[in-house]
């Protein structure tokens, strides 16, 4: 493996509180403060200026689909798509075919991603067997096996009693759960935000109430059993502010936010393009503020993708019959740097932060970090690069994406996974 | 002012002035309905594919006779003799009708946005005859006309529609042809079924019969839809038509001459009392009337005539 000699970046670096520009020096996969002189002059220089080095970035909430519905992803096409997006660690939802509800299934996860990955490929557990809201799955052998985390994303556990014994189940095994925020007894059958546009489209409205009333849930369960709690995909107002009251308080949650709900709001909807159509919805533009005010001031925690792969002939349905969810890996930076440092004013570094340090706290993960003998997980990007994301000629085996097509402002020129370039300039780079 | 639209879709699109070009043309067209020959070439040669994905007695029989009228041939598919029952999806039902030649379809679909999302798939016209509970825009077109036959224009006529407004596409295709046509909306019902996002569109929203009642000139009733007790939108049908349901003494709020509408099927009993149904101020078959010239005009519209042809046209008979 080479050194590397990473010269006149910008480096950002949230933890060490670094932003200047600077070298960085990766000796044996990880991060060295210096190297000798020797070893330097033989070291892969890589001229970085005008570009911004961060740690790579890290996604909460992805769905690589494999096991069972690798005709919409893999574990190999969606690293390759979180690569070229400068992530180098993305943690997997669990709701593939079969469910990864047991050992043997996350065992197939990681073999698949020491096999197929180029970036680091984290797998969670379900909550509940099948996930189906009825039984707790088997946490000790799910944490075994490798598993980061345990959540039944997309089946919100609707029973109190059942999330009561989870929380204090998974506490136990200190495995953090992260919930997806929905009382189903509110959203039977919708298909996008309650409000005027939903009345105005004659489409079924999905309140926000609906989640608000399971993120109180989870923070009453949360103080009373003493358990992570993790929030994905927050998208209401309320809810923002049920979290911020919580944390106040001192209550142990946290909480995610993603670019798409972060860019957008259900006016997307006027023309019924499936493109927009997710879970949670896209909300309101006061929704949409909340957001970022929360992404701003701490409330919420973190960015996470919710990277979801469908097939065209999946998403070209009736709105409907099109199932949710959208790509998100390799747009997520662009759009983030867009939305929150461009349109928002946050300091680069918090966006970096957003991206990086939270996402890896929160589930304690070893990454988010340019500290020496921390691995050499590196994004570096052109803040400025203006380029035209084109979905089909991505990295995703699939390309339902709201942003093909669109010029997008931001673009990851180099990743490096402990200390390898994974990703240069559109190209995956293969190994030795 | 040439006509120059091929689809369809939505009243909310539409001009006042299209709307207006839409109600002149079935002017003209119901002129020949109560001839002895009823029909005119103006489709001749042209085929015309009901595609109803949802049951559907009056509209599909209205287009049919409307397609007839001008002459069209006129092949209906539902979804029960449709692949869609095979796992076909709307795409390629539709693109396989387009392949065998049709010129036009007619889409009901219990889906929302359907006939958008064929019209940008096809080249041919798609004319949609109800998307789920989005629009129903000829039933829109064939009320409004109805309203103008008896009240002359609509501008300041208070209308009242009553009943399950959330669910229903004739609601919405009403609100937007009247706020076009300056009239003064409100609905009515439970406030489960009217929720308060509809005033966005234009119009105002009341769970007062009596205080939206008094003085209306138009009053439409909606189809109390049994399903909806089971959702929880309502205790029961008893409740609804003690609260909401139009009887004599209620429809003596009204103005003196106003009509009483219905898009049909009737609930007799529930949303409206048998006698006022039948009664005088009822213009409820001659909705059904107006919806073969209205459909007639849209049909002949779409496929590419103009409205003036229509109006100065010689006796066809």
């Amino acid at each position: 493996m080479p050194t590397l000699w990473i010269r006149h970046a910008r480096v950002i670096d949230p933890a060490a509180r670094r932003n200047a520009v600077g070298d960085l020096f990766i000796r044996d996969g990880q991060f060295v403060k210096s190297l000798p002189a020797a070893a330097k002059a033989a070291a892969r220089q890589i001229d970085a200026r005008g570009l911004v080095a961060c740690p790579g970035l890290v996604d909460l909430h992805v769905h690589f689909r494999e096991p069972g519905q690798t005709h919409k992803e893999t574990i190999a096409t969606g690293s390759r798509a979180a690569a070229a997006g400068g992530f180098t660690t993305v943690v997997c939802m669990p709701n593939t075919s079969p469910v990864a509800d047991n050992a043997g299934t996350i065992q197939y996860i990681q073999d698949a991603t020491r096999r197929d990955a180029v970036v680091k490929v984290l797998p969670t557990g379900c909550l509940t067997v099948g996930q189906k809201g009825a039984t707790l799955a088997p946490y000790g052998s799910l944490k075994r096996a490798g598993v980061v985390a345990l959540t039944d994303d997309g089946d919100c556990v609707q029973s109190n009693e059942l999330m009561r014994r989870a929380c204090e189940y998974a506490k136990m095994f200190d495995l953090p759960i992260m919930d997806h925020c929905q009382d189903a007894s509110l959203t039977q059958g919708a298909v996008m935000n309650e409000g005027a546009q939903s009345t105005r489209l004659g489409l079924r409205g999905w309140p926000h109430a609906a989640e608000d009333i399971i993120v109180a849930r989870n923070v009453i369960l949360a103080e009373y059993t003493g358990a992570r709690l993790h929030l994905q995909h927050i998208s209401s107002q309320y809810a923002v502010g049920i979290i911020r009251r919580a944390k106040a308080r001192g209550v142990r949650i946290t909480a995610e936010a993603t670019p798409h709900h972060l860019a957008f709001t259900d006016d997307a909807l006027g023309t019924y393009d499936t493109s927009f159509k997710m879970n949670p919805p896209l909300r309101t533009a006061a929704d949409r503020q909340a957001l970022i005010a929360g992404l701003r001031d701490g409330t919420l925690d973190c960015l996470a993708t919710d990277h979801a792969p469908h097939t065209d002939y999946e998403k070209d349905k009736e709105f409907d019959y099109a199932p949710n969810g959208i790509l998100g890996l390799e747009t997520a930076l662009a759009v983030a740097l867009d939305v929150l440092v461009r349109q928002s004013r946050f300091p680069l570094t918090q966006l970096v932060d957003l991206m990086t340090r939270q996402p890896a706290r929160i589930l304690g993960l070893p990454a988010g970090t340019l500290a020496a003998g921390a691995a050499a997980d590196v994004c570096l990007f052109d803040p400025a690069e203006k380029w035209r994301y084109d979905a089909k000629a991505g990295f995703s085996k699939s390309s339902n994406s709201p942003w093909h097509g669109q010029t997008l402002t931001g673009r990851v020129q180099l990743t490096l996974v402990d200390g390898r370039v994974v990703y240069d300039r559109g190209q995956i780079v293969p190994r030795d | 002012m040439p006509w120059n639209r091929r689809h369809l879709l939505t009243l909310e699109d539409l001009s006042l002035a299209e709307i207006t070009q839409v109600h002149t043309t079935a002017a003209a067209f119901k002129r020949t309905l109560t001839r002895s020959v009823k029909k005119v070439p103006a489709l001749r040669g042209k085929t015309i594919v009901n595609l109803f994905l949802e049951p559907s007695t009056r509209t599909r029989m209205a287009f049919t006779m409307a397609a007839k009228r001008l002459s069209a041939d006129v092949i209906s598919l539902d979804s029960s003799s449709s692949s869609t029952t095979k796992g076909e999806t709307l795409r390629d039902t539709a693109q396989n009708i387009q392949a065998l030649q049709a010129d036009m379809i007619v889409l009901r679909h219990s889906a929302a946005g359907s006939p958008l999302y064929l019209s940008r798939i096809l080249n041919i016209p798609v004319i949609n005859a109800g998307d789920g509970a989005h629009e129903h825009p000829t039933q829109g077109l064939l009320d409004t006309f109805t309203m103008q036959e008896h009240l002359g224009r609509l501008q300041g006529r208070k209308v009242v529609i009553l009943g399950d407004i959330l669910f229903s596409r004739v609601a919405r295709s009403n609100i937007h042809a009247l706020t076009k046509l300056g009239a003064a909306v409100t609905l009515v019902g439970p406030a489960t079924l009217v929720p308060h996002w509809f005033t966005e569109l234009g119009v105002k929203v009341s769970h007062d019969l009596r205080s939206a009642l008094a003085d209306a000139e138009v009053v439409m009733l909606l189809r109390i839809q049994h399903e909806r007790q089971a959702s929880g939108h309502f205790p029961s049908l008893g409740e609804y038509t003690s609260m909401f349901g139009l009887n004599k003494t209620r429809a003596s709020w009204l103005n003196p001459k106003a009509i009483i509408m219905h898009p049909g099927p009737i609930n007799r009993g529930v949303e409206i009392d048998s006698e006022l149904a039948d009664g005088e101020r009822s213009v409820i078959l001659e909705q059904v009337t107006n919806g073969i010239a209205v459909r007639m005009a849209v049909l002949y519209l779409c496929a590419g005539g103009q409205p003036e042809l229509v109006y100065a046209g010689p006796d066809p008979s």
